[in-house]
Parts: structure tokens; sequence; C-alpha cells
């Protein structure tokens, strides 16, 4: 009899604490032993988990108002702009923000060693945050500047909003001129020196759940080592791409927008990064849980690196000049072997994201499942899948509005 | 008199030559072997502390640089932070000789100070800033 769970009913084993839990790499070697159909039955959830690199987050804060009031206008958080073009003291502060006094690439390859990443970085450990703010006046709010100094537990808000996290699959990006080149893909020796790629592979969150038959809005998931949730799909979010046997995409494809409170998060697991020549960044930790509600979602989630291709792509002009064109497909369990072959050069592999630090994500979701402390959540509207008809639009150029 | 460390780099065309022989014998320096390896790209590199009279030392290094040893002091000792490594991996493929390592299949990094040759390969690929030069 095919077996069909609720989220009702493994909330319950949840509760209970009865909830058989195992993480993406663990379901495996399971189902490998025990077949789809028992695996399913006693199986109530997969816990996944990815710790890289996400350009795409910042956080939304509201630092309460001054005495007399200020409309702040610009913002500066420890000499990071934050966007202050909301209300009178709210701001959004992005991961790859600069500060002004930064020579980026002037002195080439810049080395970005402070940006608004490691400005959330410091929030979340508790640090004092200098807040500097200038405002135009106005009847209402009089006050044109302030500068203080901020924590994280002593402002209204602090909610992290990260419009594109958790990509499905990623490029494996090589450089073919002959110089080094400096890429959000890490430092990339000339002549296919080296070979960058990013995904956790077998234990990535939407490698385990193609379809985004269970990952939809308002998902509870792990998120900067607190508890956050799906707020949408992410931008670029691609789902019409090629896809293998399996359904997994080939190339970038599915994306989360993910939301949480900073307050409760960890500054494990929300890191400031700095990429030589490229900018600085946040690395985020995300892990999600998938309730294995009948054999096909369980059949998803059994995935292995060998399985799990990703497409190689040239940085130094193929990726800048957007050409479409590809340099053939690796899998996960090559890329993690530490060399891949290249146009017959045998090239080693540079990881970008931890596949340690995505294990421990999936782990510790695991625990928080079995302990009973997080429950799982029925998405309120499924992500935009294969069936959505979505093509990723270019940037076009115009001389005229018509 | 000179005594100084310096690691040298050559190409694997000049593994097997018979250069620290030259050096002794031709340039009567005194050398004292701190590491040698040939790493995976089949890249020799040798830490050595070489002394001599200064016309010797210099006449030795030149000799070195002309048949395409690349020679540079050893400066500083590298310090690896656990606390702020991501345990990403990307400086464990630039390095030269393992001492920035990538264990398989658990994928964690791990740091050998005595392999480390302080070629500096590390430092700028780290995103987390986790390696640092200490003097
Ligand atoms: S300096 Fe860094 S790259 Fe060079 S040998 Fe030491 S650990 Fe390896
Ligand atoms: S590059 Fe930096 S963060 Fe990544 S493993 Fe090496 S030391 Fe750790």
């Amino acid at each position: 009899m095919a077996i069909e769970k609720t989220y009702e009913e493994i909330n319950a084993r949840i509760k209970r604490g009865e909830a058989v839990v195992v993480t993406a790499e663990e379901i495996i070697e399971i189902v490998a032993e025990k077949g789809v159909e028992q695996a399913a039955r006693e199986v109530d959830v997969v816990t996944t988990g990815t710790f890289g690199t996400m350009c795409s987050s910042g956080v939304f804060l509201n630092f309460g108002h001054t005495k007399p009031r200020i409309k702040m206008n610009k913002v500066y958080l420890n000499g990071v702009p934050a966007y202050g073009g909301i209300a009178a003291v709210d701001a959004y502060l992005g991961a790859t923000a600069l500060p002004e006094s930064d020579p980026e690439n002037r002195v080439y390859p810049g080395r970005f060693l402070y940006g608004g990443g490691h400005v959330i970085e410091d929030l979340v450990a508790g640090k004092p945050v200098k807040l500097e703010a200038t405002g135009y006046g106005t009847d209402c709010y009089p006050r044109r500047r302030i500068e203080t100094w901020i924590t994280l537990s002593h402002i209204n808000d602090a909610i992290l909003f990260n419009p594109r996290n958790a990509y499905q699959n990623y490029s494996v990006a090589v450089n073919l001129s002959n110089r080094t080149i400096y890429t959000y893909m890490g430092v990339l020796k000339p002549n296919l020196g080296n070979a960058s790629f990013s995904t956790s592979g077998q234990l990535s969150p939407l490698m385990n759940d193609p379809y985004y038959k269970t990952i939809g809005v308002g998902t509870r998931i792990f998120l900067g080592g607190g508890i956050g949730y799906v707020a949408w799909h992410g931008t670029q979010h691609n789902p019409c791409v090629p896809r293998g046997e399996n359904g997994v995409p080939l190339t970038g494809a599915g994306t989360l927008a993910l939301i949480g409170d900073l307050k409760q998060m960890k500054p494990e697991w929300l890191r400031g990064t700095s990429y030589l020549g490229y900018g600085a960044s946040l690395a985020v930790g995300v892990g999600i849980p998938i309730p294995i509600l009948n054999e096909e979602i369980l059949l998803y989630t059994t995935v292995k690196d060998e399985d799990l291709y990703a497409t190689i792509q040239d940085y130094s002009s193929d990726y800048p000049n957007r050409e479409g064109s590809n340099l053939g497909r690796v899998s996960y369990a090559e890329l993690r072997s530490g060399k891949i072959t290249v146009m017959g050069k045998e090239v080693p592999t540079t990881p970008l994201s931890s596949y340690l630090k995505a294990r421990e994500i999936a782990e510790i979701l695991k625990e928080w499942i079995r302990s009973g402390s997080f429950l799982l959540t029925e998405p309120v509207q499924l992500l935009p899948s294969v069936d959505s008809g979505i093509a990723l639009k270019g940037l076009e150029e115009k001389k005229n509005n018509g | 008199m000179i005594a100084n460390k310096v690691v040298l780099r050559f190409a694997s065309s000049l593994v097997g030559q018979p250069i620290i022989y030259h050096l002794v014998k031709e340039y009567d320096l005194v050398i004292n072997i701190l590491k040698a390896d040939i790493n995976p790209h089949q890249e020799g590199y040798v830490v050595l502390e070489l002394s001599g009279d200064s016309e010797n030392y210099n006449r030795g290094l030149k000799y070195l640089r002309d048949i395409g040893v690349e020679v540079e002091p050893l400066s500083g000792t590298i310090a690896w932070n656990r606390d702020r490594c991501l345990q990403c991996g990307a400086c464990t493929s630039f390095c030269p000789v393992g001492a920035l390592q990538l264990t398989r299949p658990e994928m964690e990094v791990r740091f050998e100070e005595s392999k480390c040759i302080v070629c500096k390969s590390c430092l700028d690929v780290c995103m987390a800033r986790a390696v640092e030069v200490r003097f």
C-alpha cells in the first residue's frame, strides 16, 4: 500500500518525541539497506543544510526614535551605508555594501575587508556598532544628525531578509585566460589552474526537493543558527532549466527568499566574508527539513553526489559577457574528490561552501526536531515549478523608452 | 658571513638535479635542509638555512636564479584561526604542500604548521581572513 503521511501526523510524532529524523546523507544508506517503501514508512523527516556566501542577503533594522526625532535619510553602520529610503528610523543593510572610504578595486585586486556582511556578523555577536545618520529636517522630524552606538539587543527590530539564498545548483567556475582573475567564485588561476564550485550537493536543500513539493512559502527552517522561514521564491528563481533524470537541475535554478529574526541567530552561522578583487558579502547557514509525506518525496531525498551535476563555465570571458556557452558537466562526487577533468586537463577543485558545516547544520536541525522543539509547517503556497513557464530576462540597453 | 632561511621553488624540469650539491661544492655554503617536498603539480620546494661568506652567498643565489629557481626569504609563520575558519576548503587547493588540507570523506579543513613553507598563497584566497602571517 502506498505510504501517505500528513504534516499533522508527522508533527504529532515530533511532539511525542517519536519522530524518526535523519540527514540527507544518512537517508542514502537507509534506503539502500531497507528499500524505499520501508524507509518511507519509518522515516518522518530528512534534514538538509548548506553554508556558504550568499550575496543577496541583508537585514531590516528599526533603531527606535531619537529625542527630538529624526527622519534618517543617509544611514551608516560602522561606516557602511545602509538604505534609508524607508520610514524615519528604518533602514536596510545589504551584505555587499561597502564603506565610502573603501578603495574598492582602485588598488587591484581590492581586499574589501569590511562590508555589510561584517556589520551583520558584529551585530549578531552583540558588539556595539556605530550608527551615524543624517536627515534634512521636517516639522515632525526636526533633528538633522545623530551619531551614537547601537547593539542588537537595544534596537527594536532586526529582521534578516535575504532576497535570494540557497541556490538549487550552481556553475563550476574556471578561467581560460592567461591571467589570474578575481571573482565572486574566488580567485581563479590562469589556464584552467583551478575550478571553483559552491553547493553542498547531496546535502543541499533544493537538491533534495527538486520540484519544490514540500519547500514553499512559510516553510520553517534553520536560518543563521536560529529559526527562519521561506518568505517567497528567491529573485532569479528559474525552475524551467534542463534537469537530469532524477529531476535535479543541471545549472542554477530555484532560489529562496528567507526571513527571520536576527536577534535569535548566531554569529557562527552568519559570517562576513571578503572576496579578493570582488567584494564583501555574508556567509549564511541554511537548513531545511523535508517531511517524508510519501515515497516519491523520499526518493528525491536519496540523491547522491554521483548523480548530481554542475555545468562548467569560463569566468574570464563567457560569464562576464553573458555568453551562454559551457565547457561540459561534472558530478559533485568528482568535484568533491579534489580534481576534475576540463578540456582534457586535470584541474584541482576549489570548494567555496563548507560541506562539513552543511552536515553540521543538518545535524543541528535533526536534533531540534528530535527534541520536539521544532515543528514542521505546511507551505501556505508552493513555489513556481517546472510548469510555471518562467524564463529569466536579461537587461537590454535602450536609447529611448519605446 | 650571512645566514638566512630561504624558500626555493622550482619547476618539475629541475626536480632531480643536484642543486644542493652545487651550492655546497661550488659556493662553499653551509646548508641545513628544513623541509623539502614535491607537490602534486610536480613542483619542488625546499626550505633551507643557508650560510656562507657574503660573496659566495650572493653568487650561490644568483646561480639558483639563473637556472630558474625562485628564491624567497622565509619570513614569519602562518597562523590559522580555527574559529574564524568557515571550513570551506578554498585555501587547500592553493596550498602547494598540503599544509592546509581537506580530509576526505569528512571534508574537514586542517592546518599542519610543520608542513607550511610560508609561501602565503593561502592568505588572499581566504574569504574569512582566517589565515594570517605572524612575524
Ligand atoms: S603559506 Fe599557506 S599556502 Fe603556503 S604552505 Fe603555508 S599554509 Fe600552504
Ligand atoms: S579558505 Fe579560509 S575559511 Fe576557507 S577553509 Fe581555508 S582558512 Fe578556512
